[in-house]
Protein backbone atom coordinates (compact mmCIF):
# COMPACT_ATOMS: atom_id res chain seq x y z
CA UNK A 1 0.00 0.00 0.00
CA UNK A 2 2.50 2.72 1.48
CA UNK A 3 4.81 1.54 -1.87
CA UNK A 4 2.16 2.26 -4.28
CA UNK A 5 1.55 5.77 -3.00
CA UNK A 6 5.33 6.52 -3.05
CA UNK A 7 5.57 5.20 -6.33
CA UNK A 8 4.10 8.54 -8.44
CA UNK A 9 6.48 10.56 -7.38
CA UNK A 10 9.73 8.29 -7.68
CA UNK A 11 7.91 7.53 -11.19
CA UNK A 12 7.92 10.82 -12.35
CA UNK A 13 11.50 12.09 -10.57
CA UNK A 14 13.44 9.34 -12.34
CA UNK A 15 11.17 9.82 -15.82
CA UNK A 16 12.59 13.65 -15.83
CA UNK A 17 15.98 13.44 -14.49
CA UNK A 18 16.52 10.78 -17.20
CA UNK A 19 14.85 12.47 -19.90
CA UNK A 20 17.03 15.06 -19.78
CA UNK A 21 20.38 13.72 -19.63
CA UNK A 22 19.14 11.30 -22.63
CA UNK A 23 18.23 13.82 -24.34
CA UNK A 24 20.21 16.84 -23.62
CA UNK A 25 23.63 14.77 -22.93
CA UNK A 26 24.09 11.33 -24.55
CA UNK A 27 21.85 12.09 -27.69
CA UNK A 28 23.84 14.67 -28.66
CA UNK A 29 26.95 13.33 -27.70
CA UNK A 30 25.84 10.20 -29.89
CA UNK A 31 25.26 12.51 -32.10
CA UNK A 32 29.01 14.17 -32.44
CA UNK A 33 30.24 11.12 -33.13
CA UNK A 34 28.30 10.00 -35.45
CA UNK A 35 28.48 12.94 -37.57
CA UNK A 36 32.53 12.15 -37.27
CA UNK A 37 32.18 9.49 -39.63
CA UNK A 38 29.66 11.23 -42.09
CA UNK A 39 30.25 13.37 -45.19
CA UNK A 40 29.70 16.80 -45.14
CA UNK A 41 26.45 17.83 -46.97
CA UNK A 42 25.63 22.02 -47.47
CA UNK A 43 21.99 21.57 -47.13
CA UNK A 44 21.38 19.21 -44.37
CA UNK A 45 24.42 19.16 -42.93
CA UNK A 46 25.00 15.33 -42.87
CA UNK A 47 25.04 12.97 -45.52
CA UNK A 48 26.20 9.38 -46.24
CA UNK A 49 28.42 7.40 -47.18
CA UNK A 50 30.26 6.68 -44.01
CA UNK A 51 33.98 7.61 -43.97
CA UNK A 52 36.76 8.30 -42.43
CA UNK A 53 37.93 10.75 -44.11
CA UNK A 54 37.48 13.68 -42.14
CA UNK A 55 39.91 11.71 -39.09
CA UNK A 56 42.34 11.51 -42.14
CA UNK A 57 41.98 15.37 -43.16
CA UNK A 58 42.75 15.96 -39.27
CA UNK A 59 46.32 14.90 -40.36
CA UNK A 60 46.38 17.60 -43.29
CA UNK A 61 49.50 19.70 -42.55
CA UNK A 62 47.41 22.86 -42.70
CA UNK A 63 45.40 21.26 -39.75
CA UNK A 64 47.82 19.32 -38.19
CA UNK A 65 50.11 22.65 -38.12
CA UNK A 66 47.05 24.06 -35.87
CA UNK A 67 46.71 21.42 -33.71
CA UNK A 68 50.73 20.69 -32.74
CA UNK A 69 50.44 24.71 -32.14
CA UNK A 70 47.78 24.55 -29.96
CA UNK A 71 48.82 21.45 -27.91
CA UNK A 72 52.09 23.64 -27.68
CA UNK A 73 50.76 26.28 -26.52
CA UNK A 74 48.49 24.46 -23.96
CA UNK A 75 51.28 22.54 -22.79
CA UNK A 76 53.13 25.38 -22.07
CA UNK A 77 49.94 26.87 -20.44
CA UNK A 78 49.96 23.95 -18.16
CA UNK A 79 53.64 23.74 -17.43
CA UNK A 80 53.55 27.90 -15.85
CA UNK A 81 50.22 26.95 -14.17
CA UNK A 82 51.98 24.17 -12.50
CA UNK A 83 55.10 26.38 -12.19
CA UNK A 84 53.05 28.92 -10.42
CA UNK A 85 50.64 26.49 -8.94
CA UNK A 86 52.55 24.46 -6.94
CA UNK A 87 54.37 26.39 -4.60
CA UNK A 88 51.48 28.23 -4.37
CA UNK A 89 49.06 25.67 -3.34
CA UNK A 90 51.90 24.43 -0.64
CA UNK A 91 52.66 27.61 0.69
CA UNK A 92 48.66 28.07 0.84
CA UNK A 93 48.24 24.65 2.65
CA UNK A 94 50.30 25.83 5.39
CA UNK A 95 48.54 29.35 6.34
CA UNK A 96 46.28 29.36 9.54
CA UNK A 97 43.30 27.79 8.67
CA UNK A 98 41.40 30.94 9.64
CA UNK A 99 43.08 32.67 7.25
CA UNK A 100 43.07 29.84 4.36
CA UNK A 101 39.30 30.17 3.74
CA UNK A 102 39.72 34.13 2.97
CA UNK A 103 42.44 33.48 0.48
CA UNK A 104 40.73 30.73 -0.83
CA UNK A 105 37.85 33.18 -1.81
CA UNK A 106 40.36 35.82 -2.84
CA UNK A 107 41.41 33.04 -5.22
CA UNK A 108 37.70 31.99 -6.41
CA UNK A 109 36.88 35.51 -6.96
CA UNK A 110 38.29 36.28 -10.46
CA UNK A 111 37.07 33.00 -12.18
CA UNK A 112 33.56 34.14 -10.55
CA UNK A 113 33.96 37.03 -12.88
CA UNK A 114 33.10 36.96 -16.75
CA UNK A 115 35.95 35.26 -18.70
CA UNK A 116 35.58 37.68 -21.45
CA UNK A 117 36.02 40.66 -19.46
CA UNK A 118 39.15 39.61 -17.73
CA UNK A 119 41.14 38.83 -21.15
CA UNK A 120 39.41 42.18 -22.23
CA UNK A 121 41.60 43.51 -19.25
CA UNK A 122 44.89 41.73 -20.32
CA UNK A 123 44.32 43.55 -23.44
CA UNK A 124 44.40 47.09 -21.90
CA UNK A 125 47.34 46.22 -20.27
CA UNK A 126 49.82 44.19 -23.01
CA UNK A 127 48.43 47.30 -25.80
CA UNK A 128 50.94 48.61 -27.67
CA UNK A 129 49.87 52.30 -26.26
CA UNK A 130 48.83 50.01 -23.34
CA UNK A 131 49.47 50.94 -19.53
CA UNK A 132 52.38 48.23 -19.62
CA UNK A 133 54.06 50.44 -22.70
CA UNK A 134 53.49 53.46 -21.29
CA UNK A 135 54.40 52.70 -17.34
CA UNK A 136 57.50 50.89 -19.13
CA UNK A 137 58.46 54.74 -21.36
CA UNK A 138 57.75 56.86 -18.69
CA UNK A 139 59.95 55.11 -16.32
CA UNK A 140 62.41 54.92 -19.36
CA UNK A 141 63.26 51.47 -19.23
CA UNK A 142 62.44 51.17 -22.70
CA UNK A 143 62.43 53.77 -25.88
CA UNK A 144 59.77 51.97 -27.95
CA UNK A 145 56.43 50.09 -27.08
CA UNK A 146 56.95 46.71 -26.81
CA UNK A 147 55.07 44.37 -28.64
CA UNK A 148 53.27 41.82 -26.29
CA UNK A 149 49.67 41.69 -27.86
CA UNK A 150 48.78 39.20 -30.55
CA UNK A 151 51.77 37.04 -30.51
CA UNK A 152 51.95 33.61 -28.58
CA UNK A 153 53.18 34.56 -25.72
CA UNK A 154 49.81 36.69 -25.10
CA UNK A 155 48.02 34.21 -25.48
CA UNK A 156 49.58 31.96 -23.31
CA UNK A 157 49.53 34.52 -20.78
CA UNK A 158 45.59 34.70 -21.34
CA UNK A 159 45.33 31.27 -20.97
CA UNK A 160 47.44 30.97 -17.88
CA UNK A 161 45.48 33.75 -16.60
CA UNK A 162 42.28 32.31 -16.72
CA UNK A 163 43.02 28.78 -15.69
CA UNK A 164 45.03 29.15 -13.11
CA UNK A 165 42.73 28.73 -10.07
CA UNK A 166 42.17 25.05 -12.02
CA UNK A 167 45.31 24.53 -11.36
CA UNK A 168 45.64 25.74 -7.99
CA UNK A 169 42.24 24.06 -6.47
CA UNK A 170 43.38 20.27 -6.81
CA UNK A 171 46.77 20.68 -5.55
CA UNK A 172 45.74 22.72 -2.93
CA UNK A 173 43.80 19.36 -1.78
CA UNK A 174 46.45 17.44 -2.00
CA UNK A 175 48.58 19.09 0.03
CA UNK A 176 45.67 19.43 2.74
CA UNK A 177 45.75 15.75 2.81
CA UNK A 178 49.58 15.62 3.04
CA UNK A 179 50.22 14.07 6.63
CA UNK A 180 52.68 16.20 8.18
CA UNK A 181 54.07 12.96 10.53
CA UNK A 182 54.51 11.26 7.18
CA UNK A 183 57.57 14.60 6.75
CA UNK A 184 58.45 14.35 10.35
CA UNK A 185 58.87 10.10 9.55
CA UNK A 186 61.05 11.16 6.30
CA UNK A 187 63.13 13.10 8.11
CA UNK A 188 63.43 11.20 11.04
CA UNK A 189 64.90 8.46 8.61
CA UNK A 190 67.89 10.71 7.76
CA UNK A 191 66.04 11.67 4.41
CA UNK A 192 66.82 15.94 3.33
CA UNK A 193 64.78 18.27 2.34
CA UNK A 194 65.38 17.33 -1.33
CA UNK A 195 64.92 13.54 -0.81
CA UNK A 196 61.70 14.26 0.96
CA UNK A 197 60.59 16.42 -2.06
CA UNK A 198 61.76 13.68 -4.55
CA UNK A 199 60.64 10.44 -2.43
CA UNK A 200 57.56 11.43 -0.72
CA UNK A 201 56.00 14.78 -1.30
CA UNK A 202 55.87 14.62 -5.12
CA UNK A 203 54.51 11.18 -5.45
CA UNK A 204 51.92 11.84 -2.86
CA UNK A 205 50.80 15.14 -4.30
CA UNK A 206 50.85 13.22 -7.48
CA UNK A 207 47.19 12.92 -8.20
CA UNK A 208 46.67 16.54 -7.66
CA UNK A 209 49.21 17.66 -10.27
CA UNK A 210 47.24 15.12 -13.00
CA UNK A 211 43.89 16.17 -11.76
CA UNK A 212 44.59 20.36 -12.37
CA UNK A 213 46.79 18.90 -15.64
CA UNK A 214 43.73 17.91 -16.82
CA UNK A 215 41.81 21.21 -15.78
CA UNK A 216 43.95 22.99 -17.56
CA UNK A 217 44.95 21.57 -20.72
CA UNK A 218 41.74 20.50 -22.10
CA UNK A 219 40.27 24.37 -21.49
CA UNK A 220 43.21 25.93 -23.06
CA UNK A 221 42.82 24.06 -26.39
CA UNK A 222 39.54 24.80 -26.50
CA UNK A 223 38.90 28.65 -25.20
CA UNK A 224 38.87 30.02 -28.92
CA UNK A 225 37.93 33.64 -27.42
CA UNK A 226 41.24 34.15 -25.76
CA UNK A 227 43.46 33.82 -29.28
CA UNK A 228 40.59 35.79 -30.96
CA UNK A 229 41.06 38.99 -28.08
CA UNK A 230 44.93 38.46 -27.69
CA UNK A 231 46.56 36.11 -30.01
CA UNK A 232 45.62 37.57 -33.60
CA UNK A 233 45.10 34.58 -36.81
CA UNK A 234 48.22 32.78 -36.40
CA UNK A 235 48.01 31.29 -32.55
CA UNK A 236 44.92 29.59 -33.09
CA UNK A 237 43.23 27.07 -31.05
CA UNK A 238 41.75 23.62 -31.46
CA UNK A 239 38.78 25.07 -30.24
CA UNK A 240 39.11 28.03 -32.76
CA UNK A 241 39.12 25.25 -35.51
CA UNK A 242 36.00 23.34 -34.29
CA UNK A 243 34.24 26.75 -34.06
CA UNK A 244 35.21 27.91 -37.20
CA UNK A 245 33.93 23.93 -38.65
CA UNK A 246 30.90 24.10 -37.23
CA UNK A 247 29.87 28.18 -37.59
CA UNK A 248 31.45 29.20 -40.35
CA UNK A 249 32.46 26.64 -42.94
CA UNK A 250 29.81 24.38 -42.17
CA UNK A 251 31.83 20.96 -42.14
CA UNK A 252 30.20 19.74 -38.94
CA UNK A 253 32.04 15.97 -40.03
CA UNK A 254 35.55 17.60 -39.85
CA UNK A 255 34.81 19.79 -36.40
CA UNK A 256 33.09 16.37 -34.84
CA UNK A 257 35.96 14.13 -35.25
CA UNK A 258 38.30 17.47 -34.03
CA UNK A 259 36.03 17.54 -30.81
CA UNK A 260 36.46 13.55 -30.67
CA UNK A 261 40.03 13.76 -30.63
CA UNK A 262 39.73 15.98 -27.80
CA UNK A 263 37.81 14.16 -25.86
CA UNK A 264 40.15 11.30 -26.03
CA UNK A 265 42.81 13.12 -24.87
CA UNK A 266 40.93 13.98 -21.82
CA UNK A 267 39.61 10.22 -21.35
CA UNK A 268 43.07 9.79 -21.52
CA UNK A 269 44.61 11.58 -19.19
CA UNK A 270 41.44 11.07 -16.82
CA UNK A 271 42.51 7.36 -17.39
CA UNK A 272 46.18 8.49 -16.11
CA UNK A 273 44.41 10.18 -13.52
CA UNK A 274 42.66 7.51 -11.87
CA UNK A 275 46.05 4.34 -12.51
CA UNK A 276 47.88 7.01 -10.62
CA UNK A 277 45.27 7.46 -7.49
CA UNK A 278 45.18 3.66 -7.42
CA UNK A 279 48.90 3.06 -7.32
CA UNK A 280 48.90 5.53 -4.45
CA UNK A 281 46.00 3.75 -2.52
CA UNK A 282 47.58 0.40 -2.82
CA UNK A 283 50.87 1.77 -1.36
CA UNK A 284 49.23 2.64 1.57
CA UNK A 285 50.15 6.29 2.19
CA UNK B 1 62.06 27.27 6.23
CA UNK B 2 62.00 31.21 6.68
CA UNK B 3 58.61 31.90 7.05
CA UNK B 4 58.30 35.91 4.78
CA UNK B 5 59.13 33.35 1.47
CA UNK B 6 55.89 31.83 1.22
CA UNK B 7 54.25 34.68 2.14
CA UNK B 8 55.46 36.94 0.00
CA UNK B 9 55.07 34.50 -3.10
CA UNK B 10 51.41 34.39 -2.13
CA UNK B 11 50.90 38.24 -2.01
CA UNK B 12 52.96 38.17 -5.20
CA UNK B 13 50.36 36.00 -7.17
CA UNK B 14 47.71 37.51 -5.60
CA UNK B 15 48.78 41.21 -7.25
CA UNK B 16 49.65 39.55 -10.22
CA UNK B 17 45.96 37.77 -10.85
CA UNK B 18 43.85 41.30 -9.21
CA UNK B 19 45.95 44.06 -11.17
CA UNK B 20 44.05 43.41 -14.39
CA UNK B 21 40.95 43.72 -12.45
CA UNK B 22 41.69 46.79 -10.68
CA UNK B 23 42.87 48.62 -13.66
CA UNK B 24 39.61 47.91 -15.27
CA UNK B 25 37.75 48.88 -12.81
CA UNK B 26 40.35 52.02 -12.18
CA UNK B 27 39.50 52.86 -15.95
CA UNK B 28 36.18 52.23 -16.29
CA UNK B 29 35.74 55.74 -13.98
CA UNK B 30 38.30 57.65 -16.39
CA UNK B 31 37.28 60.73 -18.38
CA UNK B 32 39.82 60.22 -21.17
CA UNK B 33 38.22 58.31 -24.42
CA UNK B 34 41.97 56.77 -25.24
CA UNK B 35 41.89 54.26 -22.08
CA UNK B 36 45.36 54.53 -21.54
CA UNK B 37 45.90 57.74 -19.90
CA UNK B 38 44.10 58.71 -16.77
CA UNK B 39 41.75 62.40 -17.81
CA UNK B 40 39.81 62.80 -14.63
CA UNK B 41 37.08 61.29 -12.56
CA UNK B 42 33.90 60.43 -14.98
CA UNK B 43 30.66 58.40 -15.06
CA UNK B 44 30.46 58.88 -18.83
CA UNK B 45 30.96 54.96 -19.83
CA UNK B 46 28.23 54.07 -17.29
CA UNK B 47 25.79 56.39 -18.64
CA UNK B 48 26.69 55.79 -22.35
CA UNK B 49 26.18 51.85 -21.03
CA UNK B 50 22.80 52.86 -20.64
CA UNK B 51 21.72 54.92 -22.92
CA UNK B 52 22.69 51.67 -25.50
CA UNK B 53 19.28 50.43 -26.14
CA UNK B 54 21.13 46.75 -27.71
CA UNK B 55 22.88 46.85 -24.67
CA UNK B 56 20.19 47.45 -21.76
CA UNK B 57 18.33 44.68 -23.88
CA UNK B 58 20.94 42.03 -23.91
CA UNK B 59 21.41 42.90 -20.26
CA UNK B 60 17.84 42.07 -19.35
CA UNK B 61 17.93 38.75 -21.77
CA UNK B 62 20.93 37.42 -19.69
CA UNK B 63 19.75 38.49 -16.34
CA UNK B 64 16.56 36.72 -17.43
CA UNK B 65 17.88 33.95 -18.51
CA UNK B 66 20.64 33.38 -15.54
CA UNK B 67 17.52 33.64 -13.62
CA UNK B 68 15.46 30.82 -15.51
CA UNK B 69 18.68 28.75 -15.89
CA UNK B 70 19.46 28.74 -12.17
CA UNK B 71 15.89 27.64 -11.26
CA UNK B 72 15.24 25.10 -13.99
CA UNK B 73 19.07 23.29 -13.03
CA UNK B 74 17.92 24.22 -9.12
CA UNK B 75 14.60 22.00 -9.53
CA UNK B 76 16.33 19.08 -11.41
CA UNK B 77 19.17 18.53 -10.16
CA UNK B 78 18.14 18.54 -6.57
CA UNK B 79 15.35 16.03 -7.38
CA UNK B 80 18.73 14.25 -9.43
CA UNK B 81 20.75 14.02 -6.10
CA UNK B 82 17.47 12.92 -4.71
CA UNK B 83 17.12 10.17 -6.63
CA UNK B 84 20.72 9.40 -6.88
CA UNK B 85 20.75 9.38 -2.92
CA UNK B 86 17.67 7.53 -2.02
CA UNK B 87 16.45 5.29 -5.00
CA UNK B 88 17.82 2.70 -6.34
CA UNK B 89 17.61 1.89 -10.04
CA UNK B 90 19.10 0.64 -12.90
CA UNK B 91 21.60 2.88 -14.82
CA UNK B 92 22.71 4.65 -12.15
CA UNK B 93 26.17 4.11 -13.28
CA UNK B 94 25.28 5.37 -16.31
CA UNK B 95 23.64 8.02 -15.05
CA UNK B 96 26.37 9.18 -12.82
CA UNK B 97 28.69 9.07 -15.47
CA UNK B 98 26.67 11.54 -17.78
CA UNK B 99 26.71 13.75 -15.32
CA UNK B 100 30.51 13.38 -14.51
CA UNK B 101 31.05 13.97 -18.58
CA UNK B 102 29.39 16.95 -18.35
CA UNK B 103 30.92 18.62 -15.93
CA UNK B 104 34.84 17.24 -17.24
CA UNK B 105 34.29 17.33 -21.20
CA UNK B 106 35.46 20.81 -22.46
CA UNK B 107 33.16 23.44 -22.74
CA UNK B 108 33.26 23.28 -26.43
CA UNK B 109 32.59 19.64 -26.77
CA UNK B 110 29.11 20.57 -25.51
CA UNK B 111 28.28 23.05 -27.47
CA UNK B 112 28.63 21.71 -30.97
CA UNK B 113 26.64 18.78 -29.54
CA UNK B 114 23.94 20.73 -28.34
CA UNK B 115 24.10 22.90 -31.60
CA UNK B 116 23.53 19.72 -34.07
CA UNK B 117 20.90 18.22 -32.03
CA UNK B 118 19.09 21.97 -31.97
CA UNK B 119 19.02 22.21 -35.56
CA UNK B 120 18.84 18.32 -36.05
CA UNK B 121 15.48 18.81 -34.44
CA UNK B 122 14.83 21.88 -35.81
CA UNK B 123 14.41 24.06 -32.93
CA UNK B 124 15.02 27.53 -33.80
CA UNK B 125 17.83 29.33 -31.90
CA UNK B 126 17.34 31.93 -28.80
CA UNK B 127 15.89 31.28 -25.52
CA UNK B 128 14.75 27.95 -25.75
CA UNK B 129 17.89 26.45 -27.15
CA UNK B 130 19.85 28.87 -24.43
CA UNK B 131 17.76 27.81 -21.30
CA UNK B 132 18.38 24.08 -22.55
CA UNK B 133 22.19 24.24 -22.92
CA UNK B 134 22.59 26.35 -19.94
CA UNK B 135 20.61 24.13 -17.26
CA UNK B 136 22.85 20.77 -18.56
CA UNK B 137 26.06 22.39 -18.02
CA UNK B 138 24.28 24.13 -14.66
CA UNK B 139 23.17 20.97 -13.74
CA UNK B 140 25.63 18.48 -12.38
CA UNK B 141 27.19 21.44 -9.69
CA UNK B 142 23.88 21.64 -8.66
CA UNK B 143 24.17 17.75 -7.95
CA UNK B 144 27.15 17.64 -6.46
CA UNK B 145 26.33 20.43 -4.00
CA UNK B 146 22.74 19.02 -2.66
CA UNK B 147 24.44 15.60 -2.63
CA UNK B 148 27.47 16.65 -0.21
CA UNK B 149 24.58 18.09 1.70
CA UNK B 150 22.56 15.11 2.05
CA UNK B 151 25.66 12.82 2.68
CA UNK B 152 26.41 14.43 5.92
CA UNK B 153 22.54 14.09 7.18
CA UNK B 154 20.83 11.78 9.59
CA UNK B 155 19.08 8.73 7.99
CA UNK B 156 16.79 8.23 10.54
CA UNK B 157 14.61 11.30 9.32
CA UNK B 158 13.07 10.00 6.82
CA UNK B 159 12.44 6.64 8.03
CA UNK B 160 10.74 8.42 11.01
CA UNK B 161 8.39 10.12 8.92
CA UNK B 162 8.21 7.03 6.11
CA UNK B 163 7.18 4.82 9.77
CA UNK B 164 4.77 8.10 10.42
CA UNK B 165 2.66 7.24 7.37
CA UNK B 166 4.23 10.29 5.51
CA UNK B 167 4.45 9.38 1.57
CA UNK B 168 7.24 10.02 -0.31
CA UNK B 169 6.53 13.54 -1.88
CA UNK B 170 5.55 14.63 1.87
CA UNK B 171 8.68 13.24 3.71
CA UNK B 172 10.45 15.23 0.61
CA UNK B 173 8.99 18.65 1.02
CA UNK B 174 8.44 18.31 5.04
CA UNK B 175 11.84 17.02 5.78
CA UNK B 176 14.14 16.85 3.12
CA UNK B 177 13.10 20.04 1.23
CA UNK B 178 14.11 21.73 4.78
CA UNK B 179 17.37 20.25 5.54
CA UNK B 180 18.71 20.79 1.48
CA UNK B 181 17.79 24.47 1.24
CA UNK B 182 21.50 25.80 1.72
CA UNK B 183 22.54 23.80 -0.52
CA UNK B 184 19.51 24.64 -2.86
CA UNK B 185 20.57 28.77 -2.04
CA UNK B 186 23.65 28.02 -3.30
CA UNK B 187 23.45 25.77 -6.24
CA UNK B 188 20.85 28.17 -7.42
CA UNK B 189 23.69 31.14 -7.08
CA UNK B 190 26.08 28.88 -8.51
CA UNK B 191 23.97 28.41 -11.74
CA UNK B 192 23.07 31.83 -11.74
CA UNK B 193 26.63 33.05 -12.05
CA UNK B 194 27.81 30.03 -14.71
CA UNK B 195 25.09 30.96 -16.85
CA UNK B 196 25.98 35.09 -16.53
CA UNK B 197 29.88 34.15 -17.35
CA UNK B 198 29.33 31.22 -19.81
CA UNK B 199 30.38 32.46 -23.74
CA UNK B 200 31.55 29.30 -25.24
CA UNK B 201 28.32 27.27 -25.06
CA UNK B 202 26.33 30.41 -25.70
CA UNK B 203 28.20 31.75 -28.96
CA UNK B 204 26.46 28.18 -30.13
CA UNK B 205 23.39 28.12 -29.21
CA UNK B 206 22.57 31.52 -29.36
CA UNK B 207 20.29 33.03 -32.74
CA UNK B 208 19.50 37.20 -33.33
CA UNK B 209 16.24 36.63 -31.38
CA UNK B 210 17.73 36.94 -28.20
CA UNK B 211 21.05 38.29 -27.81
CA UNK B 212 22.66 38.13 -24.37
CA UNK B 213 25.57 40.08 -22.45
CA UNK B 214 28.09 37.90 -22.94
CA UNK B 215 27.87 37.88 -26.99
CA UNK B 216 27.70 41.18 -27.07
CA UNK B 217 30.88 41.61 -25.11
CA UNK B 218 32.50 39.48 -27.55
CA UNK B 219 31.94 41.23 -30.71
CA UNK B 220 32.83 44.83 -28.66
CA UNK B 221 36.39 43.25 -27.54
CA UNK B 222 37.39 41.79 -30.26
CA UNK B 223 38.62 44.56 -32.18
CA UNK B 224 40.19 47.64 -30.01
CA UNK B 225 39.80 49.19 -26.72
CA UNK B 226 35.98 49.86 -25.97
CA UNK B 227 36.02 51.75 -22.53
CA UNK B 228 32.00 50.98 -21.94
CA UNK B 229 33.46 47.47 -21.79
CA UNK B 230 35.43 49.06 -18.25
CA UNK B 231 32.37 50.02 -16.63
CA UNK B 232 30.18 46.70 -17.80
CA UNK B 233 33.02 44.58 -16.54
CA UNK B 234 33.08 46.28 -13.04
CA UNK B 235 29.26 45.75 -12.69
CA UNK B 236 29.66 42.06 -13.55
CA UNK B 237 32.26 41.99 -11.04
CA UNK B 238 30.53 43.71 -8.37
CA UNK B 239 27.42 41.56 -9.26
CA UNK B 240 29.73 37.97 -8.89
CA UNK B 241 31.04 39.05 -5.71
CA UNK B 242 27.80 40.00 -4.03
CA UNK B 243 26.38 36.51 -5.51
CA UNK B 244 29.18 34.82 -4.36
CA UNK B 245 29.92 36.41 -0.79
CA UNK B 246 25.50 34.96 -0.56
CA UNK B 247 26.72 31.76 -1.11
CA UNK B 248 29.64 31.32 0.96
CA UNK B 249 27.43 33.15 3.42
CA UNK B 250 24.72 30.73 3.35
CA UNK B 251 27.28 27.73 3.20
CA UNK B 252 29.36 28.83 6.17
CA UNK B 253 25.95 29.58 8.21
CA UNK B 254 24.35 26.19 6.84
CA UNK B 255 27.34 24.06 8.86
CA UNK B 256 26.91 26.41 12.14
Amino acid sequence: MLRGLRQPFRTGVLILVWGWLLALVLAPNLLVIGASFLTRDPGTFLSLPVTLENYRNLLDPLYLEVFLHSLYMASVTTLVCLLIGYPFAWALSRVAKDRQLLLIFLLIVPFWTNSLVRTYALKLLMATNGLINTWLMELGLIDEPLRMLYTEGAVIVGLVYLLLPFMILPLYSVFEDLKQELLLASHDLGAGRLSTFIHVIVPLTLPGVLAGVMLVLLPAMGLFFVPDILGGSRNLLVGNVIKNQFLDARNWPFGAAASIVLTLTMAFLMFAHRLSKRRIGEEGA
Amino acid sequence: MTRWLPRTYLTLVYILLYVPILVLVVFSFNESRTGYAWGGLSLRWYEALFSNRAMVNAMWNSLWLALSAATVSTVIGALTALALHRYRFRGKKLLNGMLFVVMMSPEIVLAISLLALFLLVGLQLGYVSLLLAHVTFCLPFVVITVMARLSGFDESLPEAARDLGASDFTMTRTVLIPVIMPALLAGWLLGFTLSLDDVVVSTFVSGPSYEILPLRIYSMVRVGLKPEVNALGTLLLVFSLVMLMLSQWILIRSKR
